[in-house]
């Protein structure tokens, strides 16, 4: 069984990446569907991270963002985290309640829920890939919001997962609506007990 | 001085003029600690409560609260500090997710854990800034013993 991210190999991490990429695919379409538009999806960019690096690259600790959580239950047990930059934001409000994002402290409590709707249903259709592609059950939990400095948002993942290691993967997702470039950053933690079942369903290791 | 930077289960010691900061900490606890006779000081940020319960607790031991600390007051007394003038403050320990999962419950664990680490070494805590939702930015003055809290929500606040 994997101790740690650090015990994946080549073959692995190359696996890892593939579901990102499924999971973004599935997830474009959710949102094309969602707000009626055509979405075009840049390639995404999958690595395995430290945390520190994640935040580095994603602009520094006290950068805000907002982090949407949903716990992940039965076959896979872990998280997958939302991050999303102002733009993303922006659509969203801008489609479902035409108004402008104009920074996080301004949310109301309805920009809080039509921005957590969005996050759900990203979470669901990445999953429903992911669970499709490898015949596993995963139950979500759902969806908790925090827009906050983002190392503060991230000490969540970072603490809940310390025990097991240091490293995520980090999906870095580009798309495109209405000519405007849309960014969002995804973490996905399993334990290592369903990173075990995973690799195992995929046939990276023997079990 | 200088500002010295402390990261994500780390620690570090200066003297006064110098300055520690710790940036954004969400579930994480800032234990700020001081020996104000000698103007000796210390940041640790910790990330967990307890080095027992880790996969790999003995090689991070900077990042629980229960090997931290100790590790941090026994650098302080090795650079002249003393443990009967040392008096702490904290801040951080959020819940930034309210899901109702234990398991995402550590800003109240880590908050307890300090305070248990704390007070098994004798170093009472004079001020504190934990709990709630919201993240901390924390700067602690050791030239007079000030810990700002810096939040996105509540602005800037000394204790």
């Amino acid at each position: 069984m994997y101790s740690s991210y650090g015990d994946l190999s080549p073959i692995a991490l190359d696996c890892l990446k593939e579901i990102g990429n499924i999971g973004s695919g599935s997830a474009a379409s959710a949102l094309s569907q969602m707000l009626g538009k055509s979405v075009q999806m840049r390639v995404p960019d999958v690595k395995v991270l430290d945390f520190d690096e994640v935040i580095e690259e994603m602009g520094g600790a006290e950068k805000i963002i907002t982090g949407i959580l949903v716990d992940l239950s039965v076959d896979i047990c872990g998280i997958i985290m939302f991050l999303l930059e102002d733009s993303f934001a922006h659509i969203a409000l801008k489609t479902f309640l035409g108004k402008d994002y104009v920074k996080a402290a301004d949310l109301d409590e309805m920009d809080y829920s039509v921005i957590k709707e969005m996050g759900n249903i990203m979470a669901g259709s990445y999953l429903q890939a992911i669970s499709k592609l490898t015949d596993l059950t995963i139950d979500m939990s759902t969806p908790s919001m925090s827009v906050d400095m983002l190392g503060a948002v991230m000490s969540v993942p970072v603490a809940t997962f310390a025990e097991v290691g240091d490293k995520v993967l980090y999906i870095n997702d580009g798309f495109v609506i209405d000519g405007i470039d849309i960014k969002s950053n995804i973490i996905l933690i399993p334990d290592m007990h369903s990173l075990d079942t995973l690799m195992k369903k995929l046939g990276v290791i023997d079990g | 001085m200088a500002n010295l930077t402390i990261g994500i289960g780390d620690f570090k010691i200066c003297k006064k003029p110098d300055v520690l900061v710790t940036y954004a900490l969400g579930s994480c606890i800032g234990i700020c600690v001081l020996d104000d006779q000698t103007g000796i000081g210390g940041l640790s940020h910790i990330m967990l409560p307890d080095s027992t319960l880790a996969v790999n607790g003995a090689s991070t031991p900077m990042r629980f609260a229960d090997t931290a600390l100790p590790m941090m007051i026994k650098q302080m007394e090795g650079m002249g500090a003393s443990r009967m003038r040392m008096r702490a403050k904290i801040a951080g320990g959020a819940t930034m997710f309210s899901i109702s999962n234990d398991k995402f419950n550590i800003g109240e664990r880590n908050i307890a854990a300090v305070k248990k680490a704390l007070m098994s070494l004798r170093i009472p805590i004079i001020a504190e800034d934990t709990g709630s939702n919201y993240g901390r930015t924390v700067f602690f003055y050791p030239e007079t013993g000030t810990m700002e809290v810096r939040s996105t929500t509540k602005g800037n606040t000394s204790f």
